[in-house]
């Protein structure tokens, strides 16, 4: 062995492999380090106008710096709301389908839905302003705009999302759990409803919350469907939305509006990011 | 319908109304969701037949994007597309299969989980905040640091190739921008997919490779990657797919604006652009309903078709691989 360790072939060799590796981890490092510092960036930017007013205010059109961005949060949490109640029905049936029957049909729906879930955002929202905004639009000229048409178009990219989750969590469930409730002369329904469900339920809920934290973030969806608004509306009107205001803010020549964008930023990833990690909680305390 | 177990349990002939109930509730919102992609597909086709009929295919050939005159050609959008994305996966992909080898092959246990449980959180950051970045510092720097010392520099202008890519207007916003951003972008996401793919492949091969007394290096690029290859390949398309339909964080930056050459057409990566999805952000407030909505509804359609080709090759790829690899 000692004496193989020094022909040059193999010193040749196990260079390669450590130049190899190398490469490897300084990707990886350069990676992680891009991604750092956005995050980092963000956070600085954001702390300057993330206090108290910003979520207790209005925007302010003669003194930008001293509004805020209730009307954003509120508007995103019930387009979230009004995405969640078309979602989960949808999604929840479909995905119990999925695990109900495991045939071919089963994995072309499964195949189908990957590839529904690819479709570009921008798609969704453009398909909802197709069969429900331009049509009424065309009626009452600039009207037709609002919050449950947003919520609409956040739901239908949620249904894919629910449905795998679903589907995931029921297979999960041993099969013997299912056998034992059937033997016992239960019908099918109370099976999945009373035994089942409850067996898989942290991880549905885990999996809708992830998918929740997945559209929060959804700018180009909203473009066609709630527009954005200056004020509190009805959720049958044009609305705003976090994500609007941040690109609205973002691509103003205002300086002050700029920062707000930023605040803006953190208040939506602080938002995500308690999403995905209760998410992950509720997981690992089901597994306790 | 056929469910399993069905008849093995005895209760195939007892179903009684509540389980038809159960059974056709779930077997209609399984209907819902298939019918949803063929909606998707013929309520925008139905809505932009106006500008179908009347522009035909010169809407794909021509380059023209005219509001006032009344001429609708996507040429542009669709090549800045390509473009963009090709950028962007000409970045991001050696990055990210490397990092995938490390975080698969290479890196201690201790380094993995939270390395991993940091990717997913970084593809779930929402695209319109790349863009607020994208916009407040990776255009200001690229500015300062790339274009004007590239544009200023006499050596460039003698390379072959070279000069015709690192030129351009090189205010800011543009096509490199909204590459390099979506490379930023798409990393968090191919590397997640490679990573699973690679922890797929079963550990007895590279055991093997091992035991003839392969390095890891030799391993990895002679056993393991080549039976994950079909595999990496749609993962490297899905990302592709991601970047193609990507619409705020390249609006932000791409500077929607038709390059200022003589025909509107530039390789410059310093000049600005639009892709389909900018494009229809873009020019969305400013359309009427009639043919100008119309127009962009079918951009809609190009990039809906286009996406559900893309997505429908990666996923069978990466369903083959998996498959494959038992």
């Amino acid at each position: 062995m000692s004496s193989l360790a020094r022909t040059p072939i193999l010193r040749q060799r196990r260079l390669a492999n450590g130049l190899f590796q190398s490469i490897c981890a300084v990707s990886a490092v350069v990676a992680m380090t891009i991604l750092g510092y956005i995050l980092w960036f963000l956070l600085r930017q954001g702390l300057e106008y993330f206090k108290p007013t910003l979520f207790i205010r209005l925007p302010d059109n003669v003194n930008p710096a001293l509004g805020g961005i209730k009307h954003s949060i509120i508007g995103s949490a019930g387009i979230l709301f009004i995405a969640l109640g078309i979602s989960l029905p949808v999604g929840i049936l479909s995905g119990i389908y999925q695990a109900e029957a495991r045939g071919t049909l089963s994995q072309a729906v499964r195949f189908l839905t990957d590839v529904l879930n690819g479709i570009p955002s921008i798609v969704i929202g453009l398909f909802v302003y197709a069969i429900w905004i331009l049509p009424y639009a065309l009626k009452h000229p600039g009207q037709g705009y609002s919050g449950l048409a947003g919520g609409a178009a956040l739901g239908i990219m949620m249904i894919p999302l629910v449905m795998r989750t679903t589907d995931e969590m029921l297979q999960l469930v041993p099969q013997s759990l299912w056998d034992a409730s059937l033997a016992l002369g239960t019908p099918r329904w109370r099976t999945m409803l009373l035994i089942v469900l409850p067996a898989a339920r942290n991880g549905i809920v885990t999996g809708v919350m992830l998918a929740l934290a997945r559209v929060a973030g959804e700018t180009a969806p909203l473009l066609f469907t709630v527009l954005g608004n200056e004020f509190e509306g009805p959720f049958t009107g044009p609305i705003d939305a976090l994500p609007l205001r941040l690109y609205k803010y973002a691509t103003s020549a205002d300086p002050v509006q700029n920062s707000i964008a930023w605040s803006t930023a953190l208040t939506l990833i602080l938002m995500i990011l308690t999403l995905s990690i209760v998410a992950r909680l509720i997981t690992r305390s089901g597994k306790k | 319908m056929n469910l399993p177990g069905g008849t093995i349990h005895g209760a195939g002939d007892r179903y009684n109304w509540r389980d038809s109930a159960y059974v056709s509730a779930i077997t209609i919102a399984t209907m819902v969701l298939m019918a949803l992609v063929l909606a998707i597909g013929s309520a925008l086709l139905w809505q932009s037949l106006p500008a179908i009929r009347s522009l035909g295919l010169g809407f794909i050939t021509s380059h023209e994007w005219d509001d006032t005159a009344g001429k609708y050609g996507s040429a542009a959008f669709l090549s800045g597309t390509l473009y963009s994305s090709l950028l962007a996966i000409l970045v991001s992909v050696p990055i990210s299969i490397c990092s995938a080898i490390f975080l698969a092959e290479i890196a201690p246990k201790w380094i993995r989980l939270p390395v991993t449980f940091i990717i997913e959180l970084l593809a779930a950051i929402p695209s319109v905040v790349y863009g607020l970045w994208g916009i407040f510092v990776l255009i200001p720097l690229l500015r300062d640091k790339v274009m004007t010392p590239a544009l200023a520099s006499p050596a460039i202008t003698k390379l072959p190739i070279v000069k015709s890519l690192l030129t351009g207007a090189g205010y800011g916003p543009s096509m490199l921008a909204a590459g390099l951003l979506l490379a930023i972008m798409i990393t968090p996401f191919i590397t997640a997919i490679c990573r699973d793919i690679l922890n797929a492949i079963p550990s007895m091969q590279r055991d093997a490779a091992a035991g003839m007394g392969c390095t890891q290096s030799e391993t990895i690029l002679k056993v393991v990657l080549p039976s994950a290859a079909p595999g990496l390949i749609g993962a490297v398309m899905l990302g592709f797919g991601r970047a193609f339909g990507e619409t705020m964080a390249v609006t932000m930056v791409i500077g929607n604006m038709t390059p200022n050459t003589p025909d509107g057409k530039s390789l410059g990566l310093f000049d600005p652009g639009y892709t389909i999805a900018s494009a229809m952000a873009n020019k969305f407030t400013e359309a009427t309903p009639g043919i100008a909505t119309a127009a962009l509804i079918e951009l809609g359609l190009v990039l809906f078709v286009t996406s559900m080709l893309i997505n429908f090759a990666a996923r069978s790829l990466v369903k083959i691989a998996m498959r494959r690899l038992g």
